[in-house]
């Protein structure tokens, strides 16, 4: 089994990442392109079902910082 | 005094902590390995700059979780002094010791160069020896040094005078131009609530020798000394 | 899974010749397997074997009452610098990875000088760079190109250099169209360690436990020595698994990890896994302790599964290191490994038959005699071409050009300009040693464990050498012998790297052999041996061969911090001097490429006499408190010297500067590039003093005219009068590299 945890910057806060990445698709052409965000996506490989609960302490805790990320998960 | 300078694999201004705080009178310093989970003896806590666990996932995110951590939340929460100086504010933050977050530089790159600092509560034990309006002029060196916290948050902060140095220009003016990384409200460096956990970007460890171009870090650990 | 047989076809993809199967056959006494070629092919590589150099090689100084360890003995040569102390420093390229992919190619690059660095029982205490891209100006493809790899060569020393808490202090960079598309990454670390600490790369002891620690091998840099060891072409870039991806974060713990055993005496021998990783340790520390190493190699700690023998020993993944541990010390070995959170095995023992046996699974794969393999490889005396003399520069020839605007021209070049926006992203701090910032003529840095200031500059005109590889050579050496005495520090050693074209190429061997011969004449006359270096052939894109270009970096000693001298004038009131002759050489000068698109003529001349003359007189003056400021005259001539004495001022100074009757034409004034020649700036009582002690080392003395509050910066000269206004200039200077970049 497999879950992926998708961590995002939250809406509020500066993403010059973002930013610096939808200049560069102007750039190149894709003129229409609106509000960039660049957040990571985490996969973790699971023998079996993985403790839910547990998994979305982690995820809180260490692979975001709630103070500026959001995070969801999806289990495959 | 005696000093604990915590090493986290990856640490690396480590041992620039400890030279610089041997120059001091009155002054000892010994590491302390983030696997051990003691601070016994020890009167003041620094961590250090660096890349604890290379800041992989986000920086201070790993070292948060190791077992000298643990200590370092009691020591603070028994009032003694905490400084974190670059990556130890972030870890700082991370271990919500501190509020807030550091995130990326508004321009995207790592920046390495002195830097004014104005400093704006003079009244705490990490400065007391300066006044309210002293510019310093102390390096820094990071990549995420860009201080984010909600708008509540940065009130509360002003509000109980616990911005302690705030980036701005050769005359003390705290402009946008002086504003090195994007930090809200040009903030530096903040401290607890109790005012005895203190970060802050700069490295005053850097500003500790004459032949590196400035002596305004000594203020800083002079403040922890002098009782 | 059965290897491929062994055909000529397979033979000449591993750039194997046919004389040189001959000779591996007479090594084996029989036919290689599949994984045996692999290994004779990156071995005998010129990356590895300098199986084209080597003979040119051989030119250099290696020797000196001050070299500990010598060039090619070890991973680097290793220099005395008094009381117990000495340094270990070294170059080396990462071009072509960096071509493919320049934030790791640049990145694997810092981490595999550091750990040649620390491999010696040295712990880095900085690091330089030399760095050469094509030009950045405009919005061609090629132009963008430039600047992604500039910005992602930048970025990729900043991350490791940074994370891994080792100061980027200095260097230089570059622009030319010859590098459009082969940058030259040029890293130099160096180390400090107690001469007792001198760790060798021997595996000596027969019955010595053989230990691998650092990260799992994995498929990545699968034979990097044998790509940088071809012409870089289109279809290189589908050659993306020759690059690695580096971890500083390892290799952070690796070099505290080797620290710490190095010093607990569990080790007999170590080397570190770069080029040709497995392959080349284990060979190279059965040569040098002149015994075998067996190993196996289903005990490699491995990041992938189903990886074969060939794979393994050819994979250049990064932070590795093989140990040889003294029998019975294998507990303790494990317990510091431990420490640091290392994977570590322990996958061999040193062997008394001089063979590199390797095993899998217990099933021989590999069995070549050590010896033969990493020392014997072929040796090519390659044919050069016949010297040409440079044309001389017709100076009628030239258009004129306007000299108030060739000033702000020539200081907006980004070769000129300021490189702030890259040292900017260098953390030059950590370690708190950094006396004097990058950007003046030599980086300073306080040694806090040996307690000793070093001075060091890494040079090359690659124009110069282009138009004549001898002179430009010489010049390289005495130019950064230049900005040591300028800093104030006497030379000590120099370490090297010789980029050039592919020497298939009569021309570009020339280029070679030339510039060896002219380096190692100028080491002689500055009595700086060589301690080691790096060879980098085949830089080369579809236009031709990169401009020659044999960098040099030199590491000097600065005996009282009081001697620490920059370029940056210090107050207005202030005397200019020169300290040389006015010069009239504008052949293969910065002036005629910039303002005229030319790369014509001869060099200036160099004259050793008179450049030591130099030196030791500028030396003088600086140990008796004479000389407030010194800025040696190279790119641009006394125009840009005097320009940057006053734009790297903070605040920013001015100049007033009368040069009386020259009877040279103003450009040919501001802008030759005659050698031995320095700017200093003296308070005006000292003057005098300054004056008679330089001049009674036969240096010629002029002054030129006062530092001033500014704005102007103000030129006469056979009654003509230019005036710049200095923030202009800064603005040119300052933020060239900035805008382009942004």
């Amino acid at each position: 089994m497999k879950a992926i945890v998708t961590v995002m910057p939250k809406p509020s806060v500066l993403d010059p990442q973002g930013a610096a990445t939808a200049e560069a698709m102007k750039h190149l052409g894709l003129e229409s392109v609106g509000r960039v965000r660049v957040g990571k996506s985490i996969e973790i490989e699971f023998p079996s079902a993985p403790d839910e609960a547990k998994l979305h302490e982690i995820a809180r805790d260490l692979l975001s910082n709630p103070v500026i990320e959001d995070y969801s998960i999806q289990i495959l | 005094m005696k000093f604990a300078v915590i090493r986290f694999p990856g640490s690396n201004c480590d041992q620039d902590c400890l030279r610089a705080l041997q120059t001091f009178e009155g002054a000892s310093a010994d590491y302390v390995w983030h696997k051990d989970s003691s601070l016994a003896g020890f009167d003041v806590v620094v961590v250090p700059g660096g890349f604890s666990y290379g800041d992989y996932l986000r920086c201070g995110a790993i070292a948060r979780f190791s077992p000298i951590m643990a200590a370092v939340k009691k020591f603070a929460a028994e009032g003694g002094p905490v400084i974190g100086i670059c990556n130890g504010f972030q870890i700082l933050c991370e271990s919500h010791l501190l509020p807030g977050a550091l995130v990326r530089n508004r321009d995207l790159h790592f920046i390495c160069e002195h830097v004014h600092l104005r400093v704006e509560n003079a009244s705490t034990r990490f400065t007391r020896t300066l006044s309210q309006g002293d510019v310093l002029r102390i390096p820094i060196a990071h990549g995420e040094g860009c201080y984010f916290a909600d708008d509540a948050t940065i009130e509360k902060l002003e509000a109980e005078n616990r911005v302690l140095v705030r980036y701005c220009n050769a005359r003390g003016e705290v402009t946008p131009e002086a504003n090195p990384n994007g930090s809200r409200n040009n903030i530096a460096g903040i401290c607890n609530e109790a005012g005895n956990v203190f970060g802050l970007m700069p490295h005053p460890e850097r500003a500790c020798d004459a032949l590196l171009g400035s002596t305004d870090g000594r203020a800083i650990f002079q403040s922890l000394l002098s009782v | 899974m059965s290897d491929p047989a062994i055909t000529p076809e397979l033979i000449a993809k591993h750039g194997i010749t046919p004389e040189e199967y001959e000779r591996i056959l007479a090594i084996l006494g029989r036919e290689p397997n599949f994984t045996e070629l692999g290994v004779f092919s990156v071995m005998w590589s010129e990356h590895c074997s300098y199986k084209n150099s080597r003979p040119e090689l051989k030119k250099f100084p290696t020797t000196g009452e001050k070299v500990l360890v010598k060039a090619g003995e070890e991973n680097a040569g290793v220099i005395d610098i008094g009381g117990g102390w000495a340094v270990a420093f070294k170059m080396e390229s990462h071009n072509h990875p960096s071509a493919i992919e320049p934030f790791q190619g640049a990145a694997t690059g810092v981490g595999g000088i550091i750990r040649d660095i620390f491999t010696m029982g040295a712990r880095p205490v900085f690091s330089l760079n030399s760095l050469r891209f094509g030009p950045i100006e405009g919005d061609t493809p090629e132009a963008r190109t430039n600047r992604r790899l500039f910005a992602g060569v930048v970025s990729g020393i900043s991350h490791y250099g940074n994370c891994i808490g080792i100061p980027t202090i200095g260097g230089e960079v570059y622009f030319d169209e010859s590098y459009s598309g082969n940058p030259l990454v040029n890293v130099f670390c160096l180390g400090v360690l107690r001469h007792d600490q001198i760790a060798r790369g021997g595996a000596v002891g027969v019955g010595n436990p053989v230990f691998y620690v650092g990260a799992e091998t994995g498929r990545d840099g699968l034979a990097g020595a044998a790509f940088a060891s071809r012409d870089l072409t289109e279809e290189s870039k589908e050659d993306r698994p020759a690059v690695q991806v580096g971890d500083p974060f390892r290799e952070k713990l690796l070099l505290e990890a080797c620290l710490e055993l190095l010093a607990s005496g569990c080790v007999a021998g170590i080397q570190d896994m770069g080029a040709a990783g497995l392959t080349c340790s284990t060979c190279e520390t059965a040569s040098r302790g002149g015994t075998g190493v067996e190993i196996d190699l289903a005990l490699v700690p491995k990041r992938e599964t189903g990886m074969t023998p060939y794979e393994i020993l050819l994979s250049e993944s990064q932070e590795r290191m093989l140990v040889i541990v003294k029998k019975g010390q294998e507990s303790k070995v494990k317990e510091i490994f431990e420490k640091w959170d290392l994977p570590y095995a322990q996958i061999g023992e040193v062997k008394d038959d001089g063979f590199m046996r390797v095993k899998n699974n217990g099933v021989t794969v590999v069995e070549i005699p050590a010896r033969a393999l990493a020392d014997e490889a072929p040796v090519y005396h390659r044919e050069y071409a016949e010297k040409k003399t440079p044309e001389p520069l017709d100076l009628s020839s030239l258009a004129p050009v306007y000299v108030p605007a060739a000033l702000p021209r020539l200081l907006a070049d980004p070769s000129i300009a300021s490189k702030r926006w890259v040292w900017r992203q260098y953390d030059h701090m950590v370690r708190l040693g950094a006396t004097v910032l990058p950007g003046s003529d030599a980086a300073v840095f306080v040694v806090r464990e040996a307690n000793r200031i070093l001075a060091a500059t890494s040079d090359c005109n690659a124009i110069y050498c282009k138009q004549d590889p001898r002179e430009g050579a010489r010049i390289a050496v005495a130019e950064a012998a230049r900005n040591l005495a300028c800093s104030g520090a006497v030379p000590l050693a120099v370490t090297d790297n010789l980029n050039f074209g592919n020497p298939h190429n009569p021309e570009n061997f020339l280029q070679l052999r030339e510039a060896v011969e002219g380096m190692a004449e100028a080491c002689r006359e500055f009595s700086t041996p060589v301690t080691g270096g790096n060879v980098s052939l085949y830089n080369q894109n579809p236009a031709g061969a990169i401009d020659p270009t044999p960098t040099v970096g030199m590491v000097g000693l600065i005996e009282d911090p009081a001697h620490v001298t920059t370029q940056a004038f210090k107050q207005a009131g202030d005397t200019i001097l020169l300290l040389g002759e006015l010069g009239d050489e504008l052949g293969a000068s910065h002036f005629l490429k910039v303002l005229h698109g030319r790369k014509a003529g001869a060099p200036p001349k160099l004259d050793y006499a008179r450049e030591k003359a130099l030196h030791e007189g500028l030396r003088a003056a600086i140990r008796a408190g004479l000389i407030a400021s010194a800025h040696d005259c190279s790119e641009g001539g006394l125009g840009v010297a005097l320009a940057e004495c006053c734009l790297s001022a903070e605040p920013q100074l001015g100049a007033d500067i009368d040069f009386g009757t020259t009877g040279l034409s103003p450009e040919v004034l501001l802008f030759n590039e005659s050698q031995s020649r320095v700017v200093v700036s003296v308070k005006a009582e000292n003057v005098g003093a300054a004056r008679t002690l330089i001049e009674k080392h036969g240096v010629p003395v002029r002054v030129l005219g006062t530092v001033t509050a500014g704005p102007g910066f103000i030129v006469k000269a056979d009654g003509t009068t230019f005036e710049w206004d200095i923030p202009t200039l800064h603005d040119a200077w300052a933020n060239t590299i900035g805008n382009l970049m942004a």
